[in-house]
């Protein structure tokens, strides 16, 4: 088996965040690596520490010690411009609350991300219509967001996270605000893409949901308690290679 | 980077999404550049129209008149006697080198009847120098002569206003009918050219009778109102006024200039004076509607930073994405760019329609000048820079997280 790629090399990350009086320690001497093709899901309660976490991976926000490599390219250090263009190029992100640009149809949504790449407007427009009619909302396009459904949203926010062939997507409780039946919907969209080659890290304090990834990371009191490969998913997914190379 | 006429199609679309609110930001951008354009072109065209009143009045012209002496005089009380006619003919004999002509005149309001038509105006005894020294012309008839004044004739020149106030129109041709002033009765002999470019002018409400039969027939005076002297040309002005000072001061044994029994004054002076009277209050004008800019300017600031405030999680999901600082301050200076610059367009077309109603109204000359709307084209532009530079840093600066947790 040749050596994967990692795609995240995080090392002793803490956050600290001070105020006047008190000292809160988010993030406490976290290291773990994320390697290309993983579907990796970080669980905790709230407050212990995966939000901080996600915002670090995402490079929204900047470790207070310690060492992030994101594929190949060290983050701690990189000013705010850097980090846009970190985040513009190489993660996929989505939101919880789908984040999507009110009052703008799904298709100039997807679009947005390529804008700020400075990818002409014929490509963007192709490119995002290509996305949308994969994650299903090829008959959506000129819809406002608006005027879809939760899950659509989310669908459309996949399809905006893919546009740059990002080397991870990052979900931010990627279920959290819509329906159960959406959100099988949704995982397996996750696991189609992670099929496919691409990185998916999730984060969830959901079991059902995290079910769905091959890795599972528990964190608490921002550090990481538990680390384990989740054998069902792993192991259905492996059945399911070995039957397609029967076919 | 976005090209720049995708963001201006995205900034224009974000803003029609609050169009009351687009509305009023701009509404005080309009009233500014609106009232800086009509303010500054009512100015100009009222300084033309003063400007071309004095000029009506007589080129290279210097008045003297008679004044107070400082010993103990009610002012106001009664024509000064302390010019005459006298003083005249010793300027006109003493061949001052900076004068060209002299004209004595006595002014004063009488009652005048043409039939059963009566009216009360300014009548001017003149000798024939008058007409050249005031830029008097005849359309019919003639002007009062040199013989009319030797022969103390019962003659009369009407200016415009006078014979449509007595004929009933100002085309009727009345030369050679008889007029009644104070009683006495007087020939026709000339109607003036109206000079009134503008608004009406004086001359044209005047009647004008010769000197000698004002003087001894009308008012039984022997004194002079003023002596309109003609400098030799627009150079000696100055020179014409010192030289006619001294020799009156000589005249009336007068040592000390401050203590003169007289005035004099160019029709240059009256012209800057006015001028600088005219163009202090556009200046005035202007200031108030400069403010009224900025506080227009203010308003923009205001909405753009309630747009930032609102907007704080679109801001945080675009950082998110990869727009990087330059991006989101492009984007709202472009917002506020647009605002300022729509309103100014407006404004300058509200201002220069209120100009030009002015004008209208008051039938006074219609001017607007180029480099005033172009002014007001840069001023309402560089609002929108200055007062959208500080809201657009604001959404920059924002951190993708604390905007995107933003509820």
């Amino acid at each position: 088996m040749s050596k994967l790629k990692p795609i995240i090399i995080a090392k002793n990350l803490s956050k600290i965040y001070k105020t006047d009086v008190i000292e809160t320690i988010a993030l406490d001497n976290v290291s773990f690596e994320i390697n290309e093709g993983e579907f990796v899901a970080i669980m905790g309660p709230s407050g212990s520490g995966k939000s901080t976490l996600m915002h670090i991976l995402g490079a929204l926000d900047k470790p207070t010690s310690g060492e992030y490599v994101l594929d190949g390219k060290n983050v701690e250090k990189l000013s705010d411009d850097e980090l846009s263009e970190i985040r513009n190029k190489k993660i996929g992100f989505i939101f919880q609350a789908f984040n999507l640009l009110p009052r703008t149809t799904t298709l100039q949504n997807v679009m947005l991300p390529m804008a700020y790449a400075g990818v002409p407007k014929e490509e963007r427009e192709k490119t995002a219509e290509r996305l949308l009619k994969m994650v299903g909302l090829g008959d959506r396009l000129n819809h406002t967001s608006n005027q879809i459904s939760g899950g659509q949203q989310q669908r459309v926010a996949i399809a905006r996270s893919l546009v740059l062939n990002p080397a991870m997507i990052l979900a931010d409780e990627p279920t959290g605000n819509i329906a159960s039946s959406q959100a099988d919907e949704v995982m397996s969209i996750f696991e189609r893409l992670n099929d496919e080659g691409h990185t998916v890290v999730m984060i969830t304090h959901e079991p059902d949901i995290a079910q769905h990834a091959k890795r599972i990371i528990f964190i608490r009191d921002g550090k990481i308690v538990k680390d384990s490969v989740n054998k069902q998913r792993h192991t259905a997914a492996s059945i399911k290679k070995e039957v397609d190379k029967h076919d | 980077m976005i090209e720049f006429w995708e963001l201006i199609k995205e900034s224009i679309r974000t803003l029609r999404l609050n169009k009351m609110r687009t509305g009023l930001a701009i509404l005080g951008i309009v009233i500014g550049i609106g009232s800086v354009i009509a303010l500054i072109s009512i100015g100009q065209s009222s300084q033309k129209s003063v400007t071309d009143r004095i000029t009506s009045l007589g080129t290279n012209l210097v008045t003297v008149s008679p004044s107070y002496q400082s010993s103990g005089m009610v002012r106001g009380s009664s024509v000064q006697k302390t010019l005459t006619l006298a003083d005249a003919q010793a300027l006109e004999s003493a061949n001052l080198s900076a004068v060209k002509s002299i004209s004595p005149e006595y002014s004063g309001r009488l009652q005048i009847v043409a039939g059963d038509n009566n009216t009360n105006t300014s009548v001017y005894g003149v000798k024939s120098t008058y007409s050249s020294i005031h830029n008097i012309q005849v359309s019919g008839g003639r002007f009062i002569s040199d013989s009319d004044y030797n022969s103390t004739a019962h003659v009369v020149v009407l200016g415009p206003s006078v014979v449509e106030d007595l004929y009933g129109s100002s085309s009727y041709n009345p030369i050679g009918e008889t007029i009644r002033i104070d009683g006495k009765n007087f020939t026709i002999i000339g109607v003036t050219v109206a000079k009134g470019t503008s608004s009406s002018s004086s001359a044209d409400e005047a009647i004008y009778v010769p000197l000698s039969t004002a003087q001894k027939q009308l008012f039984g005076v022997s004194y002079l109102t003023s002596i309109a002297i003609e400098a030799a040309s627009s150079e000696v002005i100055i020179q014409a006024q010192n030289q006619v000072g001294y020799f009156l001061l000589a005249r009336h044994k007068i040592t000390d200039p401050t203590s003169a029994d007289f005035r004099i004054r160019s029709s240059e002076e009256m012209l800057s004076t006015a001028t600088s009277v005219t163009s202090t209050f556009t200046s005035l004008l202007s200031g108030v509607a400069a403010i009224s800019l900025i506080v227009g300017g203010i308003g923009i600031m205001n909405i753009m930073l309630v747009t930032v405030t609102e907007r704080t999680r679109e801001i945080g999901l675009r950082k998110a994405l990869g727009a990087k600082k330059k991006t989101i301050v492009t984007q709202f200076l472009t917002e506020s760019i647009i605002l300022t610059f729509s309103g100014g367009i407006l404004g300058i077309i509200i201002g220069v329609a209120t100009a030009y109603g002015y004008a209208k109204i008051n039938s006074s000359t219609f001017t607007i000048s180029i480099s005033s709307v172009l002014l007001a084209f840069a001023v309402s532009v560089g609002i929108g820079v200055i007062f959208g530079w500080y809201p657009a840093k604001k959404a920059a600066s924002l951190q993708p997280i604390e905007a995107l947790r933003y509820e």
